[in-house]
């Protein structure tokens, strides 16, 4: 054991105290808190780069809770290639947001409370990605829905969006719940949490035995850890947060619903993708849910008109392609074993698409800035004339969520396209018609919203955003393109995987180009000077209905059951609990009521007369003390 | 101390108690208490408390009984004599008044007998009383006297020295509560004009 | 010859009388008087236990200090509830307590 080396102290401790001194002092700070929280920012990704290809090994950081034997939880940070990569994606992504925020809030009246609760993110996030057990993973895990729940809520006096933050942090406690039964059951059979300490005992020890004598078990406590993740990563049927998540800050869906946060989940699927492994059924569900959650969510962005919108489903729709890649990794015990050594597609996938997810968000909030807050596309339209640096930014990350050769996507999304025709080939033709998709409403995006005339007032007066804003659009496109290169992704730690090129990697690669041309081709010329959409299909305007079906569900079926419980409470709770008792003394209250008679002489007897018993009981009745 | 004047004192104490419970006239009352407070300090002094019974005159007797004279005068209570008295409570009264004597009773008849007031042996008490520690009180010992105001003295200054205090300033506090009592009234009649 | 038994029961009448006073009358200044006239009747108590129990050849001072202190207090008690019953008497015009039933539940 030995004390870790300050900058791990840094870059998990600083955001919190900065978050906790602006959320503390705000009104006091004003301004300066801006500053500090976009200091700490810089200086967390100063640490998290020298961090990069420092020796692999957990730190202790702090003890929290131990019990002598019984158990253990402290806070470890673990440092390896996983951890740094995504520790350089989160400070990076989360550095450049803080810059962008600078711009796009610069009106905004309550910007220390912004920040300061943005500050609070970075160190949650910062705390998932370094946990080394499952205890603090969750401490952190929900603090991250925390700082999400306030970020959506920023601007709560808008009842759309108090009401997405309740939604996010409600149908996130489902997740959770279900990430806690799966903690509780690992630790009650194996008696740790740790991540080192649960590989060994899954090789060699109690979980061994318990894998091998009851699959179930092995596949209930995968599927809670997965529906832990099926909240954060918003999947099917959790997804439904992730959209109205859209009404915070635009550089908060950049930082936190596309590019950390809702990674976390497929994250976390890595980290314990060995125990994944040990259940077959359960690499088949995640796998499944994952390819699923890519293709309703890509049906769905096909019909929204609302620009981040259409992001948010294509966020849900690639965080289903890593989660389905995390399944089927899991399936192959030989790509299991050493995907430490080969690197994880999933992970990898997460890597790329968090820069250019978070260049198009920021793109994005860019244009709604220049607009005046309009979101509709039908309303914008020729912002290429008038914006040229985020319309090309836009468009390097568009090209590169596509799968453009030569772009960071094409490369991360081959190789799990490529684990995908190796394990499951319907999963893979799912995956091929995700990609066709994503290319078809990423065209109709940008054709719409940047090419043709400008349709609205808004939109002929946009003008390029200023400098501050800029550079983060910047940065990030000159990262989309060169993530996936080797010397680069080598240099990250990115975990790249070996795309074995043989007869197969040119059957994945001409499907997917196929799919890519298909799909954006169809776009353009589906879309190219229109005014209005010409296609129209209610269910995946509508999601499906999935939204109305909650809706029902919790109408009809919720309200029965409190009904019946509220029958309950009634009778027990209201009636004999409280109720009853209220009615006895009420009536033996009114009774005793005729001895308040307000009359001192009354009272004086009454004191006399229980005087005088006092003294007659202790004098003349119990025996003297004496005797 | 002969018995008789046990007797008359406790008589005049218990007689003018009788006189302030039943007199309509509160004056009559008043000085009837200031008269059966004489009685108590004499049977104070019988009980060679000397010092206890001169305070019992000199702030029950005075004081006391003067302010609630200056009371009873101040607000001219005349107009209270013709009420008719409330009988419940009258009845009430006697019988608690009753019972309670019985009790005493029965409970002091446990006594009777086994002490009398005898002299106090007052040379005995030199060199074991705690006045021996000051000379004048071991003087007065030896002299056949008992030099109660001197032992009182002894005990409130020295082993309630602080308990006095106390005391002290709870009469303080009892100033500053009258005169605010007092002239809440006044401010709030100002208040009023 | 006089015992404490004796002045116990003299003690004991003269509570029992202010008792009495206290219950029956409606004066509230009389009412007044007849507390300390209870007041005044432990104090008797206080001072017969004192010279009965003797210490150390003399009477027990601990207890005459008492009713010192007691004394003291009630002078204190006397002055407040006088000037309570003043300002009674300036809201109400009245030392009747029957006149006093605000309490009345």
């Amino acid at each position: 054991m030995s004390s870790p080396p300050p900058i791990l102290n840094i870059v998990l401790f600083l955001p919190f105290l900065v978050a906790v001194v602006i959320l503390c002092m705000r009104r006091l700070l004003k301004g300066a808190s801006v500053i500090l929280s976009v200091a700490s920012s810089i200086t967390c990704f100063i640490c998290s780069l020298m961090l990069l290809g420092t020796v692999e090994r957990v730190y202790p950081m702090m003890d929290f809770i131990h019990i002598d034997g019984v158990f253990d939880a402290g806070i470890l940070a673990i440092v390896d290639k996983q951890s740094a990569g995504m520790l350089f994606i989160v400070t990076f992504i989360g550095m450049l947001v803080h810059l962008f925020s600078l711009g796009y809030m610069k009106d905004d009246e309550a910007q220390p409370r912004y920040f300061g609760a943005l500050s609070l993110f970075m160190f949650s996030m910062t705390g998932i990605v370094l946990a080394a057990n499952l205890f603090m993973m969750f401490i952190f895990w929900e603090l991250v829905g925390l700082s999400s729940f306030l970020l959506i809520g920023h601007w709560f006096h808008k009842s759309s969006a108090a009401e997405a933050a309740n939604k996010a942090f409600l149908t996130n406690r489902i997740g959770d719940f279900g990430f806690m039964i799966g903690i509780l059951m690992l630790f009650g059979v194996s008696g740790s949490v740790s991540f080192e300490d649960l590989k060994s005992s899954l090789e060699s020890g109690n979980l061994h035995a318990i894998a091998a004598a009851h699959p179930t078990f092995m596949t209930i406590a995968a599927l809670g850890l997965f529906m832990g993740a099926v909240g954060k990563s918003a999947q099917m049927p959790l997804h439904v947060w992730l959209p109205d998540a859209m009404e915070g800050p635009t550089p908060v869906s950049a930082l936190i619903h596309a590019a950390t946060m809702v990674a976390a989940g497929v994250y976390m699927l890595v980290r314990v993708s060995f125990i994944i492994a040990a259940s077959p059924l359960a690499c088949d569900i995640v796998a499944g849910v994952g390819g699923v959650t890519a293709l309703m969510a890509a049906l769905m962005a096909t019909q929204q008109n609302d620009i981040k919108r259409v992001l948010a489903y294509s966020t849900l729709s690639q965080l289903g392609y890593m989660v389905m890649a995390v399944g089927l990794v899991a399936m192959n015990p030989t790509h299991a074993g050493n995907a430490d050594s080969i690197g994880h597609p999933g992970m990898f996938h997460l890597y790329t698409h968090a820069f250019f997810k978070a260049l198009l968000f920021l793109g994005s909030g860019a244009v709604i800035y220049a607009c005046h807050h309009e979101q509709d596309i039908w309303k914008m339209g020729g912002l290429r004339k008038y914006m040229p640096v985020t319309f090309w930014t836009f468009a390097i990350g568009t090209a590169a969520l596509m799968g453009v050769p030569g772009l960071s996507g094409f490369v991360s999304k081959e190789g799990i396209l490529d684990v995908a025709y190796g394990e499951c080939k319907w999963l893979f033709t799912i995956g091929v018609v995700t990609a066709g998709l994503t290319a078809f409403y990423m065209t109709r995006l940008v054709v719409v919203a940047f090419l043709g005339k400008a349709r609205s007032e808004g939109a002929k007066h946009a003008s390029e955003v200023p400098l501050i804003m800029l550079v983060p659009l910047a940065a990030l496109a000159i990262m989309s393109i060169i993530s996936a290169v080797p010397s680069v992704a080598n240099g990250l730690n990115a975990l790249k995987p070996v795309v074995e090129h043989g007869h197969e990697g040119h059957t994945v690669m001409i499907f997917s180009l196929i799919a890519l041309v298909v799909g954006a081709g169809g776009g353009f010329l589906l879309y190219r000077n229109r005014d209005s959409d010409p296609v129209s299909i209610k269910l995946f305007a509508n999601k499906f209905y999935i939204d109305e079906f909650y809706a029902g569900l919790i109408k009809y079926g919720q309200d029965r059951v409190a009904w019946v419980v509220n029958a309950l409470e009634r009778i027990f709770a209201d009636g004999l609990v409280a109720r009853l008792p209220a009615a006895i003394v009420s009536k033996m209250g009114s009774q005793l009521r005729v001895l308040q008679c307000g009359r001192l002489q009354a009272y004086t007897f009454l004191l006399g007369a229980g005087v005088l018993f006092v003294i007659y009981i202790l004098v003349f009745v119990l025996p003297a003390p004496g005797h | 101390m002969p018995s008789f004047i046990f007797y008359l004192f406790a008589l005049v104490t218990l007689g003018f108690g009788l006189l302030v419970v039943t007199a309509r006239n509160p004056v009559t009352s008043a000085l009837s208490l200031a008269s059966s407070f004489v009685g108590l300090a004499a049977l104070f002094i019988s009980l060679d408390a000397y010092f206890i019974g001169i305070i019992q005159i000199l702030v029950y007797a005075g004081a006391v009984m003067v302010l609630f004279l200056f009371i009873i005068m101040l607000m001219d209570i005349k107009a209270e004599e013709g009420k008719k008295t409330n009988n419940g409570a009258l009845v009430g009264g006697c019988l608690l008044a009753v019972l309670l004597v019985l009790q005493v009773i029965m409970v002091s008849g446990a006594f009777h007998g086994e002490r009398t007031v005898a002299e106090l042996d007052t040379t005995a008490a030199i060199g074991k009383a705690a006045g021996t520690e000051l000379p004048t009180i071991a003087n007065d010992l030896r002299e056949g006297s008992l030099p109660d105001t001197k032992l009182m003295g002894y005990a409130l200054f020295d082993r309630y020295g602080f308990h006095l205090q106390v005391v002290g300033l709870l009469l303080l506090v009892g100033t500053v509560g009258v005169v605010m009592l007092s002239k809440r009234d006044t401010a709030a009649k100002e208040a009023g004009n | 010859m006089v015992t404490l038994g004796h002045y116990l029961v003299v003690s004991g009448a003269l509570f029992a009388l202010g008792l009495a006073g206290v219950i029956a009358r409606r004066n509230i200044l009389i009412i007044y008087m007849c507390l300390e006239m209870m007041l005044s009747a432990a104090n008797l108590t206080l001072v017969a236990f004192s010279r009965f129990h003797l210490v150390d050849h003399l009477p027990d001072y601990g207890a005459q200090a008492l009713v010192f202190f007691t004394i003291t207090v009630a002078a204190a008690e006397v002055a407040v509830g006088l000037a309570i019953i003043v300002a009674l008497f300036r809201s109400r015009q009245s030392v009747d307590v029957d006149s006093i039933t605000k309490l009345q539940g």
